[in-house]
């Protein structure tokens, strides 16, 4: 085993999942590999593209992000804590009884849009966002992060129809296409192929982008919308367990429930840069 | 009532801007009205009612309050998930109408009998339940959900029905209403059985045996208290409803029964949908006279409990 091959990923990316592997650690659990394939796409969005104040999370300006994979959260709460939105220290508590961060997003912690986790339903709350911003004649975005797998869901597909419909333009459904599911392949599961052509079926302007590259993902955005007068679908090509070479496309580390202390170190000796 | 309903929330919008109808594919020309002159809070979204809890709840985020209208299973029982999580776990302020409460769609089958709405609803924390039994009750109910804070099932009839909901009430969300006094038995009912409550205790009157009636138009929250302060003036209730008795209103009054320490124990028997799917078609009258949701089955059913010989 070589814990040292994580080539193409700058410090910035390794350290979130060093605090994402710590988050994960102190609970003895989690979705790793989930969280793992989404680091850049919301690096790029929190550091670069959108606009939000920690201190006031609910400042009605801001750029409104959904992670409707939920299962991903470990990465949106390194980013939340990194940002300030809230302690640092909550993290370490993570899936604790009385703690603030559980095994999926919750609204009520600062930085949440929506509470995520049975999938399929974040598509649809952004879309009223959206909606809402035409209506109020406000400028902000609304990014909504999904699953590959989760597109097996025939709610993402009412929502897609219903975007396309509206001329969203200012909403942006980001996939996250690791190739993974649960089970397996996505493709042996339930096939989303030809996915691009989905999306732009559905109505959507389609970018593809490799979902670990941040110079692309940040094109990605800031070009959105990426046809006029339409909703924006980037597909991010990624790679579930992105950052340590045994976590990579291992099925294993999708979700575990017991994370031990050896694999703790060897996932920060493999995020050392 | 559903036109007395769906006016209201036009109404509504016309004086708040919050306001918003979203409906999934209604008949042609519904709310025109509404579209003409509030075109951008008009959303008719097609048959796609689980992406239109979640946009619902979406708008409600931002502080929009929607009127979601659409057929009753449509929306209780494919969009049970929705609503809990989208609609009641963050306690939005998303207006459900659910057309056809009950046996109202009689025709056309089981997929469209909404009998166990209320049972599986009552579940969700957060949620309130409304049933109103006529067109001048939905009226007075309306006006007060644009302020009620969480979300909201507003459960349809027919429609037509004969206006029986007295005027000299107060009528507050979770407030039941005292539509008749009566020391021998208590008849707790919800929705247009409320008619039918009626005509059974006029029916009981005229032999001799003197018949409440409690009308709970709020079955979340349950107005718990007036309930046992009327049930302590009586040997025996009957709960009637247009739906199943299990969890239903004869499910909830069982639970506050049960819990409740009367003394005595009470007579008690639920009146409604029975466990079984209605292999019946036919109209709404009709299958509420094969369930036995009929006045002369709850004054028979009366006559029994208190043991008073009939006929």
């Amino acid at each position: 085993m070589n814990g040292k091959n994580n080539s193409g990923l700058d410090e910035r990316s390794l350290g979130l999942r060093r605090m994402i592997v710590k988050t994960l650690g102190s609970a003895g659990r989690g979705h790793l590999g989930p969280a793992f394939s989404i680091v850049e796409i919301i690096t790029v969005l929190y550091d670069k593209v959108m606009k939000f104040k920690p201190g006031a999370p609910e400042w009605n300006g801001r750029d409104r992000f959904i992670l409707s994979k939920g299962h991903g959260c470990a990465a949106l709460y390194v980013m939340l804590a990194d940002k300030g939105f809230f302690s640092c220290s909550e993290l370490e508590r993570f899936c604790k009884y009385d703690g603030l961060l559980g095994g999926h997003p919750e609204f009520n912690i600062p930085g949440v849009e929506a509470s995520t986790g049975s999938l399929g339903h974040g598509l649809s709350i952004g879309i009223g966002m959206a909606l809402n911003a035409r209506l109020r004649r406000m400028d902000y975005n609304v990014y909504v992060l999904l699953g590959d797998g989760e597109c097996g869901e025939g709610s993402i597909w009412e929502g897609a129809m219903s975007a396309s419909k509206h001329g969203l333009e200012n909403l942006v459904a980001i996939v996250d296409y690791n190739k993974s599911q649960a089970y397996g392949s996505t493709s042996e599961v339930l096939d989303l192929e030809p996915f691009a052509d989905k999306w732009r079926g559905f109505g959507f302007g389609v970018v593809e982008v490799d979902g670990h590259d941040v110079g692309g993902l940040l094109s990605a955005f800031k070009n959105a919308p990426a046809r006029k007068g339409k909703p924006t679908a980037v597909i991010c090509h990624t790679v579930k367990g992105k950052g340590a070479p045994f976590t990579e496309n291992n099925m294993e580390w999708h979700h575990k429930n017991k994370i031990s202390d050896q694999d703790i170190d060897l996932l920060l000796k493999a995020l050392e840069a | 009532m559903r036109k007395t309903c769906l006016n209201s929330v036009y109404d509504l919008a016309r004086r708040d801007d919050r306001v918003i109808f979203i409906g999934s594919d209604l008949g042609v020309s519904t709310l025109d009205e509404f579209k003409n002159n509030i075109p951008e809070r008009f959303f008719m979204e097609g048959i796609s009612e689980q992406h239109i809890i979640g946009m619902a709840a979406g708008l409600a985020m931002e502080g929009n309050i929607p009127y979601v209208n659409t057929i009753s299973v449509f929306l209780t029982r494919r969009c049970f998930e929705q609503i809990v999580l989208d609609l009641c776990l963050h306690n939005l302020n998303v207006r459900l109408i659910g057309n056809g409460g009950g046996l109202v769609y009689a025709p056309l089958g089981p997929t469209h009998l909404a009998v166990e709405d209320i049972a599986i609803l009552r579940t969700i924390p957060n949620m309130t339940i409304l049933a109103p039994a006529d067109a001048k009750e939905i009226a007075r109910l309306m006006e007060l959900t644009i302020e009620h804070d969480g979300p909201v099932y507003i459960r349809l009839a027919k429609g037509g029905d004969h206006i029986v909901t007295p005027d000299d009430q107060e009528y507050k969300i979770g407030k039941s209403i005292r539509v008749r006094e009566g020391k021998d038995i208590l008849i707790i009912t919800t929705g247009v059985t409320l008619q039918i409550s009626l005509d059974a205790a006029r029916s009981l009157a005229s032999k001799g045996v003197e018949a409440g009636i409690l009308h709970i138009h709020t079955i979340k929250p349950l107005d718990t208290k007036a309930i046992i302060e009327r049930l302590a003036e009586v040997p025996a209730l009957i709960t009637v409803e247009e739906g199943t008795v299990i969890g239903g209103l004869g499910s909830s009054v069982a639970e506050i029964v049960a819990e409740a320490d009367f003394g005595q124990p009470k007579k008690f028997k639920r009146i409604g949908v029975p466990d079984t799917f209605s292999d019946n078609f036919g109209s709404q009258k009709e299958l509420m006279e094969g369930f036995g949701i009929t006045a002369a089955n709850v004054a028979q059913t009366a006559l029994e409990l208190i043991d008073v010989k009939s006929g």
